[in-house]
């Protein structure tokens, strides 16, 4: 397992490993684009259908055999589905929670993976190991008593229950990501800055930050996709639909506007168009990141 | 210099790590042990707990005709899931792997589908598989083969979702891909030196090779697929017939919409066993197929 969590670090800075020997002839190379090619239709059918019926009126949506250009294009279904459920509020209340939990999952992870990387204490290790055996743990064993745990203290319904643990480190795997990045950073850098009277809070703050913000950004992205994608932790913690974030506004949509397929469709993709954004810009960050963190999410 | 600046580090390090520490306590340890406590108990939220010791477990194994049916739904579900989309991952990263013009593009394109925010997923989904106006029936027709209800049949209603699952394979071919990309030059064109084709290079060298990673896709997504939930939850509410009762959306139901959670926690124990149990077993199979190089310290 460790064989492949570790491998993507290398790949990071080391130049490009070896890739098989380059195709030989004009027939096998064919073979490749025949084969790419016939693979990546049924990849993105289901997406082509996704814009298609998006921008479709109820009309031809429904018309048999199926057609693929709208005529008209239905731009109204954005609109519609857009007043008809307040999705501007549970965009708002999602970035609201993004925002909470990015700031603390990056603060409290890091400066725990600067101290276990990068500093010298009794049972650090030991501590670490414990830490790290949470990731076995099943989320459905501590689901029930943490929620009758916000329940007593009268914060279900708010925010703090979604946002609050992040501050704590709970995303222990994202420890043991910085500090694996960490433990990659010369200790000369730490040591000169110690003899300048630096305090660690500041070597942590001026030296391993600044260098590490590609471990950064891969933390950053795969906690904001946790978050763009919970939908159980909103289902349990979130009652009034004032409150929704997207994931559960769509799921309520999904409930109650059954037939309006466009609309749907059109919901769906607004929901999906940030994510196609940052996987756009931070493409990067995505693929190290999975490389890194296998199917976490 | 004062006289204890290993003193001082040590105190930073434990500072700096509180957090994470008193998140573990709190997050983690406290509720696991409070977990296994409530599942010893009676407690409908509203009412006071009532120790029953472990009739919540023997009420599972006698008693509950949903608990079987919940575990069934799960296992079926991951044993025709997981295979099918560590397959088909492997062949997609195989085929990226190929140095021709385009990779980049085409790297995208499969990529797609892996990113699609999963309750939005769910929703397309449900659109897809509409028996009357959907794509998939349309396809079906068109090569001649007959209407399906998908998720809508008792009988299809979980191939359809391991179908589905199947089409986010990008996560795990990005994972592949990287395995791919780490196999040593040397190693193929020794194979070259000797005379063999490309299937012994794949049979001889890919393969092996490949076994750390595929072993280690293959318990992340068996794990991943036993805590299946959204699909249950947003496109089929276990139905029909609870014929997708899978075991996490089984165990939400119990705890919160029959507010039981003296049983929804013995629910969870089960869950934590079973899972514990596969992995020991696939670790232990593990030393027969996966292959590590020699002189690897892992």
């Amino acid at each position: 397992m460790t064989a492949v969590l570790e491998k993507p670090e290398v790949a990071a800075t080391a130049p490009p490993a070896s890739r098989p020997l380059a195709p030989r002839g004009v027939g096998k190379k064919l073979l490749v684009y025949l084969l790419l090619i016939a693979g990546a239709i049924p990849t993105l059918l289901p997406l082509v259908w996704l814009v298609r019926s998006a921008l479709m009126d109820s009309g031809q949506i429904f018309v048999s055999p199926p057609q693929w250009i709208p005529k008209p294009f239905a731009w109204d279904n954005f609109s519609g589905a857009l007043t008809q459920v307040p999705f501007a509020r549970y965009f708002l209340n999602t970035l609201i929670i993004e925002a909470g939990v990015l700031v603390g999952t990056v603060l409290s992870c890091s400066l725990a993976a600067f101290s276990f990387a990068r500093l010298r204490w009794k049972h650090k290790n030991l501590v670490f190991g414990i830490l790290m055996s949470g990731v076995m743990l099943p989320y459905a064993v501590t689901l029930i008593p943490t929620f009758l745990f916000w329940q007593k203290l009268g914060l279900v319904n708010t925010y703090v229950p979604l946002i609050l643990p992040h501050w704590f480190g709970t995303g222990v795997f994202n420890i043991f990501l910085l500090r694996q990045f960490f433990l990659s950073i010369p200790y000369e850098l730490d040591e000169s800055a110690y003899i300048d009277g630096a305090t660690p809070l500041q070597v942590y703050w001026r030296i391993i930050l600044p260098l590490s913000k590609p471990a950064l950004a891969v933390v950053s992205v795969f906690t904001f996709l946790g978050v763009w994608n919970d939908y159980l932790g909103p289902l349990i913690y979130l009652n009034d639909s004032d409150k929704y974030t997207l994931a559960m506004g769509l799921a309520s949509f999904q409930g109650t506007y059954t037939a309006q397929w466009g609309y749907l469709m059109a919901a769906a993709a607004v929901v999906l168009l940030p994510i196609v954004l940052l996987f756009a810009f931070a493409q990067k960050y995505f693929v190290e990141g999975i490389a890194l963190t296998g199917l976490k999410g | 210099m004062a006289s204890s600046p290993m003193k001082q580090e040590a105190r930073w390090g434990v500072l700096l790590a509180l957090p994470a520490i008193i998140g573990f306590v709190a997050f983690t340890f406290l509720p696991m042990i409070a977990s296994a406590v409530i599942s010893l108990t009676d407690w409908t939220i509203g009412a006071a707990p009532k120790f029953v010791g472990f009739a919540n477990y023997t009420r599972m194994f006698t008693a509950d005709d949903s608990f079987f049916k919940s575990l069934w739904a799960t296992l079926y579900y991951t044993l025709g899931a997981v295979p099918l989309l560590l397959i088909v991952a492997f062949a997609v990263a195989l085929l990226l792997n190929q140095p021709v013009r385009g990779q980049g593009v085409f790297r995208v394109i499969y990529y797609l589908p892996a990113i699609v925010p999963i309750v939005a997923n769910s929703m397309l989904w449900i659109w897809l598989f509409n028996p009357d106006f959907g794509l998939l029936n349309t396809l079906t027709e068109k090569a001649g083969l007959p209407r399906s209800q998908w998720i809508f049949d008792e009988s299809t209603a979980i191939p359809s979702l391991i179908l589905m699952s199947v089409w986010g394979f990008g996560n795990v071919a990005v994972i592949f891909l990287a395995g791919l990309q780490g196999v040593p030059r040397q190693l193929y064109e020794a194979i070259a030196v000797d005379g063999g084709g490309a299937w012994r290079k794949f049979r001889h060298i890919t393969l092996p090779m490949m076994t750390p990673t595929i072993f280690y896709s293959l318990v992340t997504s068996v794990i991943g697929a036993l805590q299946v939930f959204v699909q249950a939850a947003v496109m089929t509410e276990g139905g029909p017939n609870d014929s997708t009762l899978f075991y996490i959306y089984y165990l939400y139901r119990t705890a919160f919409t029959n507010n039981e959670m003296g049983y929804a926690s013995a629910l969870a124990w089960v869950l934590f066993l079973v899972i514990m149990a596969v992995t020991v077993v696939l670790f232990r199979n593990s030393s027969r197929w996966v292959y590590y190089e020699a002189g690897s310290t892992r």
